[in-house]
């Protein structure tokens, strides 16, 4: 798999690790929780990547570290070649400006104290070369308008409004700067069926107005599938597998991905009967003790010794490297082999 | 029929007017078999199963109308000391946030134990020997060890499987499931929906499953109830309803949800929100953001029609609808 | 079977947030551009916020009625005593000791022969002004200081926490006989500068942990994010959201602090005649309980009143503020 043409964000080992203390005034260090575990990827300009993985997997910890709201243990963030870890006053916030971050909560991430107009506007006035002073109620009000909302609520309070409502208001915000990228974690998933799509469609077209690249973080493989050009699958704080959608998704190499796609309940009874599914044994194991060599192998059908003793590295693995189907991607397992999980067209119901 | 659900309402009052919660729900589940109703927050379909269960707030919540049949007995005319004797032994409930619907002070081995002491009047070591029993019935790996430790230190997965031991304890007629794995993994939601199959059909149990993910549904459902403000605006057997909706609020939310095994293009949303509980549109609550609403929508409330045997919509136009989708 | 708590709220926050009724977004490009949308038949007024919701509770509340009209009658006689009563508090007339009562003086006379309606009436000045300065100052300290520890936490956070302990552990009467018997200043300050000195841990401690709870909000993230700086993040948004319970806290505890001045006073180490003072009043006229009750029961209902008053004020500050209880 080779980067796409002009990466704005390049993520190269990137680790976090939250240290566990014991001790009241002077604190000894007795573990680590290793919520981000040597993370790589590309982001390309206008490409949405999609991260997908269970609760723990370290994926929000991921959405955290590229907005700078946590620093890295190690490994770097480039935004347009720039390492950003490193940046501190002035120059952080400058990056600031470029990416930003639509958060899960609606309900926790506008404040109860501010009306919307306050909370949209609070970006120009942190940024004040943003937008002239006179100008932002006006600006303010275009961005209700883009995101769907009456323009004259500026005044109202976010409690105000319903879940999808505030979440628009969430993304109006992150809007403001005008960034070119938006991490957005799990930015649909506390909103009803209904209003998911709605939700959905807006961040659908908001791409392709202001030529926005995303990293969408989710749970929900369909909702990712949906909006994703690639997608990484997280296991324990690394990315076990990452490809187009249609490698991830039609062509699965890695056992973890797989086992993911089975157990997604198919909104198609048809389907309970001619569908295989793999349902993995056990919890997650937590991240304070991970497993040696690969960390998939206490769950894994086909683990044998060697997964045991030797970490698996996310590349193209060795027996699909000559070919060049849709096998050929990166994913950590020793043992990878395609096995299609989901039904493609024709096995499934026609589509509508 | 173990439960028979007929025109049921239930309101709360709130500093803000009356929230109308429930406003005429029927409903019937028959042993071994799964019930799944469907719907949005705020929808009335975890009140309607507070009801069932007689564990509704009250105040605010108050039911102003409506039977419970339940094994031909009408639960809403018990006493409450009557009532309390039929939840947990005849009908028990399992819920989304097993954290906190257990104690957290007990060990699970106790609330276990607790099911058999206070219904069946056994000795401590008896119950404490059923509580092992059950844990392995609900397979969580070692039990015998496992029966002494607190709630917190057991997985998310795992206590939602102790959340269905206890449901299942005194092996009770009726299940009602609210939401049961909606906060787990989808790699544990499938392990648990699974045990929770398999001993309703080993038990014989009647299920009602309360969900908002039409996977789930899909994937376990016998029969189908979707809810909307309060109502029940369609009602089938599992299998039709995916093939060919007859209600354009089902419609919607099938079309709405994003698929796996393949990339879409925009997703069809319903527009507008769910209605507000205190101010009910008139006519069919939905009209306001339905694609075919109509002028008699606005004024009409429609009735559950019959489409076949087995199956109801409250939509005036449910054969347009149906017609639609298999064009 | 256990039974879940059951929050009513979050059945009816599907709804479009209890209540406050809903714009019907819409699908974002057939969005109805007109206030209030086709959903809109909500009884939508001004912008509520928890100020004016609170508010609104309160003036329903009779308890908050009748303990603002306490206290508002309070402060009002603190500041012209001689409105209500005439004559000075030091006037005394050994003549008249322990009489009852008589013209002008409704409340009888007490073993010096003072008017005890007189002293009662001068006495709420100490009291209202010793419960309101100690009540700020221990809020200011203890908000700044449990506050600034709670957002940056680290070292200092550690340091401060223990330090609160060491406070908690000291008792506050025996703390006073010890640090203010040394004191020889007649003046309220003393008095309340040892009320702020004990009670700003307690202040300190709610400040920490309702800074600390505001501070994990998305919202506070979302400012960090948007390049907002740690002064930005704590006064616009963490603080604002974090004042509620100490607000509860202290005026609570201003009924305590008034309490605490009689009781100094009572011991002789808070203030000393010729002050004039609710506590001086009680301890003076404990002696001739037996001859002339009224001269300890006038002063110390007027405390009892005062303290239940400031408590009672307080409670339904909390009910009001906190959403969980509506």
């Amino acid at each position: 798999m080779s980067a796409p043409a002009e990466p704005v964000l390049e993520v190269d080992g990137l680790v976090k690790h939250y240290p566990l203390t014991r001790g009241v005034l002077f604190k000894k260090q007795i573990g680590a929780v290793k919520a981000v575990d040597g993370v790589d990827f590309t982001l390309g300009r206008g490409e949405t990547l999609g991260i997908v993985g269970e609760s723990g997997c370290g994926k929000s910890t991921v959405a955290k570290l590229l907005c700078n709201l946590e620093r890295p243990t190690a490994g770097a963030i480039r935004y347009k070649g720039e390492d950003i870890t490193k940046l501190s006053g002035r120059a952080l916030k400058a990056v600031r400006r470029n990416i930003q971050m639509v958060f899960q909560d609606p309900y926790t991430s506008l404040n109860p104290r501010m009306t919307v107009g306050d909370i949209i506007g609070e970006p120009y006035e942190i940024h004040p070369e943003a937008a002239p002073k006179g100008d932002r109620r006006r600006r303010v009000q275009e961005l209700l308008d883009v995101v769907g909302l009456n323009p004259e609520y500026v005044n109202r309070y976010p409690h105000q409004f319903s879940g999808g409502q505030r979440q628009r208001i969430g993304i109006a915000r992150g809007l403001a700067l005008r960034p070119e990228v938006i991490v957005a974690d799990e930015p649909v998933s506390a909103l009803d069926v209904s209003v998911q799509a709605q939700v959905i469609n807006l961040l659908d077209r908001l791409q392709s107005e202001f030529e926005l690249s995303y990293v969408f973080i989710a749970h929900d493989l369909s909702i990712v599938r949906h909006i994703s050009d690639r997608v990484g699958v997280m296991y324990l704080g690394r990315i076990v597998e990452i490809g187009r959608d249609a490698e991830i998704y039609d062509h699965p190499t890695h056992p973890y991905t797989q086992a993911l796609l089975s157990a997604v309940p198919v909104p198609d009874p048809e389907a309970r009967e001619h569908r295989e599914r793999i349902i993995l044994s056990g919890d997650v194991p937590s991240p304070t003790d991970i497993p040696s060599g690969c960390r998939f192998r206490t769950r894994c059908w086909k683990a044998r010794e060697r997964c045991a003793l030797e970490v698996p590295q996310l590349a193209v693995p060795a027996e699909f490297r000559l070919a060049t189907g849709p096998a050929a991607h990166d994913s950590a397992c020793l043992f990878a082999e395609e096995k299609q999980v989901v039904p493609v067209d024709g096995a499934g119901p026609e589509a509508p | 029929m173990l439960l028979d659900v007929r025109d049921l309402h239930v309101e709360f009052r709130t500093r803000d007017g009356v929230a109308r919660a429930v406003n005429g729900v029927s409903y019937s589940v028959d042993a071994g078999e799964t019930l799944a109703v469907l719907g949005e927050s705020g929808s009335g379909k975890s009140v309607t199963a507070q009801a069932v269960m007689g564990i509704l707030d009250s105040p605010p919540g108050r039911i102003t109308g409506g039977e419970i049949l339940f094994q031909g007995q009408d639960l809403l005319t018990l006493k409450e000391e009557e009532r309390r004797k039929v939840r947990g032994a005849r009908m028990a409930m399992i819920f989304q946030d097993a954290l906190s619907a257990l104690n957290p002070v007990l060990s699970v081995g106790d609330q276990l134990g607790e099911m058999f002491e206070v219904h069946r009047g056994m000795s401590r070591k008896d119950a404490r020997a059923r509580a092992v029993e059950l844990m392995d019935r609900v397979r969580i790996p070692g039990a015998a060890q496992r029966v002494r430790d607190y709630p917190h230190q057991f997985s998310g997965g795992m206590r939602q499987r102790i959340m269905i031991a206890m449901a299942l304890a005194l092996e009770p007629a009726l299940i009602i499931a609210d939401e049961p794995t909606t906060a787990l993994d989808v790699t544990v939601q499938a392990q648990v929906m699974d045990l929770l199959a398999e001993l309703q059909r080993e038990y014989r149990m009647g299920l009602i499953l309360i969900t908002h993910d039409l996977g789930v549904v899909a994937d376990v459902a016998d029969r189908i109830a979707v809810m909307y403000a309060g109502r029940i605006v369609e009602t089938a057997p599992v299998h039709d309803i995916y093939k060919a909706p007859a209600h354009p609020y089902t419609r919607g939310l099938l079309d709405s949800i994003p698929r796996l095994d393949q990339k879409g293009q925009e997703l069809y949303a319903i527009k507008g929100l769910p209605p507000n509980l205190m101010h009910i549109p008139a006519g069919c609550a939905f009209h306001p953001r339905c694609p075919m609403a109509r002028d008699e929508c606005r004024t009409d409330e429609p009735p559950l029609h019959e489409v076949s045997a087995e199956r109801g919509s409250a939509c005036h136009f449910w054969r347009e609808c149906l017609d639609e989708r298999t064009r | 079977m256990p039974e879940q708590p059951y929050e009513p709220d979050r059945v009816i926050a599907g709804t479009g947030a209890g209540g406050a009724m809903d714009l019907a977004a819409g699908e974002a490009e057939t969005l109805e551009k007109t206030p209030g949308g086709p959903l809109g038949t909500g009884p939508q007024g001004k912008p509520r916020s928890l100020w004016s919701d609170a508010w609104r509770d309160l003036r329903r509340n009779p308890v908050f009625i009748v303990s603002a009209l306490v206290i508002l009658f309070l402060v009002f006689i603190s500041l012209w005593p001689s409105a209500i009563a005439s004559g000075s508090p030091l006037a005394c007339d050994l003549a008249k000791s322990q009489d009852g009562a008589g013209p002008g003086a409704p409340f009888g006379y007490d073993g010096q022969g003072c008017n005890v309606y007189t002293r009662t009436v001068y006495g709420a000045r100490t009291s209202v002004t010793v419960g309101v300065l100690a009540t700020l100052g221990v809020s200011i300290l203890g908000s700044v200081l449990g506050g600034l520890a709670g957002f940056f936490g680290g070292l200092g956070d550690s340091l401060l926490s223990r330090l609160t302990d060491i406070f908690f552990a000291i008792p506050v009467v025996l703390g006073g006989l010890v640090l203010l018997s040394v004191v020889t200043s007649n003046t309220v300050w003393p008095v309340i500068g040892f009320m702020v000195l004990l009670g700003w841990p307690q202040i300190s401690r709610i400040a920490r942990g309702s800074v600390i709870t505001a501070r994990q909000n998305d919202y506070v993230q979302a400012a960090r994010a948007l390049g907002a700086s740690n002064s930005r993040m704590l006064l616009r948004h963490i603080a604002p959201n974090a004042v509620a319970p100490v607000i509860v806290v202290a005026t609570i505890a201003l009924g305590t602090y008034i309490a605490l001045e009689a009781t100094l006073s009572y011991l002789g180490v808070g203030l000393k005649p010729p002050s004039v003072s609710w506590g001086i009043d009680i301890s003076a006229a404990s002696p001739y309980i037996r001859n002339a009750p009224h001269a300890l029961l006038w002063p110390s209902g007027a405390l009892a009143v005062t303290v239940l008053a400031f408590i009672m004020l307080g409670d339904a500050v909390r009910d009001a503020l906190d959403p969980k209880l509506r």
